[in-house]
């Protein structure tokens, strides 16, 4: 046990001191390997990074959002249909909803005005004042007690002053908004009295959430009802998805560094044969040989890995991942900021060292075992 | 789904291996058909030279197919969010027919490819190519495993849709469902560790007495074999719901969930490495050696059969530190 160690030891002593005899190659197949393993790892920490936020976001979500629905597309609930959901066994709160969407031409960009509900007692805001998302107060240069006019689709005015503007830790999901009072929305969008953008439904026990669902649905036929569970699944889908096929867009990347990891390892210089031809005059076997070069691979794949994992890693925790933030989030005027945590876990490291070491070890293995078998005269003459 | 970063590496990996496997299989028929050590012809120094590369690459292909075995348990307990009604990865593997095969194919690949490694490595040491010929013939049992393994997590990544409604672990272990694993979570537990005890105890002492007596290293095999039957019948039946401190729950997969520490890679892998390993030893033990390798084979069936045997105590110490610890009272 002791001397397979100690041979073991000494073989890494050797590959280190040979790997140190030819700095440029090596280096420049370090660097090229890290970059490999730093834009995959960005691309999977990202795209883990914001799937989390977005599971973080919805968890504090309603369990069920009811909307009416008519043709196929989405309806304004009245408040009969509210009633008519009130008595449901196992709900613990319905809360109508008015909310919409706004064009402002003034900041070229979309933004969701919202009444706050009755139960969130923070964000309430009075008649004329609003409460603005991180995203407005950048687009309209917005600071508590500034003015801020909105003018609807058929010319209506609404002035409002901006009471606070909310945390960036909520931006995800409030960078977009602005909520004021129910009579103001009411009046900007001419909405009548009892209707409602749509309901949503906090159940009491999170098992029977699709229990509620179902007699809530016997209830009202006309709306189509969303669990909190049916959104995670989609959001969790469609960030996989993005992720998945950055990836499989950067294959090309990957299959063009096997090719130049397959190159490096089968032109070996003339010192290199050398040695490999002393090693073997000096009996050595293929075997030992082999040993050594895939001693080599493993420290130039381990160095590789570290770095290239540390920069993905700062990349998105400093930079929100800049090179592809873009592909994976998708685009909007009012995108907001927010900073992202990656966290590293035994699943992202096991993918990325399979989709990196995997093709650098499968390429350089056919030349190892080409210099590993050479005749020590052949190659020394 | 195919577009899952975890997916793809599972896909890119067995791809590989299908490819190497496939390609090694096909040598190996050469080399079955025309080696002969005493032969120095250019045919027969080209099979001993190609020989080092087939060992090379199929031990990195079959050492990616164990790695791959631990990313798709640990995967699909991820992706269970991601189907209706899926909590772990029984879900995700209920959600496409192809699930459990894939499982059922890689558990098959990773104990035969630690058997052919063991081999491999026996044979390499032993410099008269004292196993080469069963080495080979092994390969050509272990390249369509491997080939069959590929196309069915293809079929079963393929297979997988987004709006699946699938069953999880309480209907497939629950203790009135007529199925097999109904019929384990219903065992009594108190029989279920017993006869844990008793086949480790078995699987244990044979690992341990298997240097000195070669019917011992054979034996070992199908002992390790029902050691590891019984291992896992004892997890549904005791060792999981001692875990969760919950008698009606079963699933010997959320023991691999992050809630409980994912205590079960802990639990399974000296398992799986104990019962590869005693495989091994009983292969190599039954497999004809030559008088100058006799050292070596022996050397290689003590160490196989050590393995094995802290394989077996670890995993035993593992579970009953486990029973041990939980607030659960199983047995009175």
């Amino acid at each position: 046990m002791r001397a397979a160690f100690e041979r073991r030891r000494h073989l890494v002593d050797f590959a280190v001191g040979s790997l140190a005899r030819h700095p440029t190659k090596n280096l420049g197949l370090v660097v090229t390997y890290a970059l490999v393993v730093f834009l995959v790892g960005s691309v999977m920490l990202y795209g883990s990074a914001i799937r989390r936020e977005a599971a973080a976001m919805l968890s504090s979500g309603p369990e069920i959002t009811a909307q009416a629905m008519v043709m196929g597309r989405h309806d304004m609930s009245t408040s009969a249909d509210v009633a008519a959901l009130k008595g449901l066994r196992g709900v613990r709160r319905i809360e109508p909803r008015l909310w919409g969407y706004l064009w402002d031409s003034a900041g070229a960009a979309n933004y969701t005005l919202m009444v706050p509900p009755p139960s969130d007692a923070a964000h309430a805001v009075g008649k004329g004042e609003a409460i603005v998302g991180e995203g407005v107060a950048r687009a309209r240069k917005l600071k508590p007690g500034a003015m801020l006019f909105l003018v609807s689709p058929s010319g209506k005015f609404l002035k409002t002053r901006v009471k606070s503007i909310l945390s960036s830790d909520s931006a995800l999901v409030s960078s977009d908004l602005v909520l004021v009072e129910e009579a103001d929305f009411r009046a900007f969008f001419e909405l009548p009295a009892d209707v409602w953008t749509d309901v949503a439904i906090t159940v009491t026990n999170p098992r029977e959430v699709t229990t509620v669902a179902e007699k809530a649905a016997l209830k009202l036929p006309r709306h189509r009802f969303v669990t909190r569970a049916d959104m995670s699944r989609t959001a969790e889908a469609l960030f996989s998805w993005r992720e998945g096929l950055t990836l499989a867009l950067l294959a090309g990347a990957l299959v063009a560094f096997a090719i130049l990891a397959f190159d490096k390892a089968s032109g070996l210089s003339a010192e290199e044969r050398r040695e490999i031809g002393i090693l073997k005059a000096i009996g050595w076997e293929t075997g030992d040989v082999i040993a050594l070069k895939l001693v080599e691979g493993g420290l130039v794949s381990g160095v590789a890995f570290l770095v290239g994992v540390i920069g993905a890693w700062a990349h998105v925790r400093f930079f929100a991942a800049g090179l592809f933030a873009p592909v994976l989030e998708g685009w909007s005027t009012l995108y907001p900021r927010f900073p992202l945590a990656p966290s590293i876990d035994a699943l992202e490291i096991a993918t990325l060292a399979a989709l990196t070491v995997a093709p650098f070890t499968a390429a350089i293995l056919v030349p190892v075992w080409r210099t590993a078998t050479a005749d020590p005269d052949a190659v020394m003459r | 789904m195919i577009f899952h970063p975890p997916i793809l590496a599972l896909i890119g990996a067995s791809g590989l291996s299908a490819v190497v496997l496939g390609g090694a299989g096909l040598f190996a028929g050469r080399l079955l058909a025309g080696w002969d050590p005493t032969n120095g012809s250019e045919r027969q120094i080209g099979l001993e030279k190609t020989t080092h590369l087939v060992s090379t690459v199929v031990a990195f292909v079959l050492t990616l197919e164990a790695a791959s075995l631990v990313l798709f348990a640990f995967n699909a307990d991820r992706m269970a969010p991601l189907f209706v009604g899926a909590m772990c990865a029984v879900g995700t593997l209920n959600a496409s027919v192809w699930g459990f095969p894939t499982l059922w194919a890689k558990i098959a690949v990773f104990f035969a490819a630690f058997v052919w490694l063991a081999v491999d490595r026996v044979d390499l040491r032993a410099r008269d190519w004292a196993l080469i010929r069963p080495k080979y013939a092994g390969l050509l049992i272990l390249a369509p495993l491997v080939l069959a393994e590929a196309g069915f997590e293809l079929a079963y990544f393929l297979d997988l849709k987004a709006d699946t409604i699938t069953s999880c672990c309480g209907k497939l272990f629950g203790e009135d469902k007529p199925a097999l694993g109904g019929d384990l979570a219903a065992l009594d537990p108190r029989v279920a560790l017993w006869a844990l005890g008793a086949a480790l105890v078995a699987a244990i002492g044979l690992g341990f007495g298997a240097r000195r007596r070669r019917w011992a290293a054979v034996a070992l095999g199908p002992v390790a074999l029902a050691a590891f039957g019984v291992a896992i019948a004892a997890v549904i039946s005791a060792i999981a719901p001692y875990v969760y401190e919950q008698p009606h729950h079963h699933c010997p997969f959320c023991i691999l969930k992050r809630e409980y520490g994912h205590v079960g890679f802990a639990l399974y892998l000296p398992l799986f490495v104990a019962t590869g390993a005693g495989l091994a030893a009983a292969i190599v033990a039954a497999l004809p050696g030559t008088t100058t390798s006799r050292a070596t084979i022996r050397t290689a069936i003590g160490g196989l059969a050590k393995t094995s045997a802290i394989g077996f105590t670890l995993f035993g110490a593992i579970a009953a530190a486990l029973v041990w610890r939980s607030g659960l009272a199983l047995i009175g």
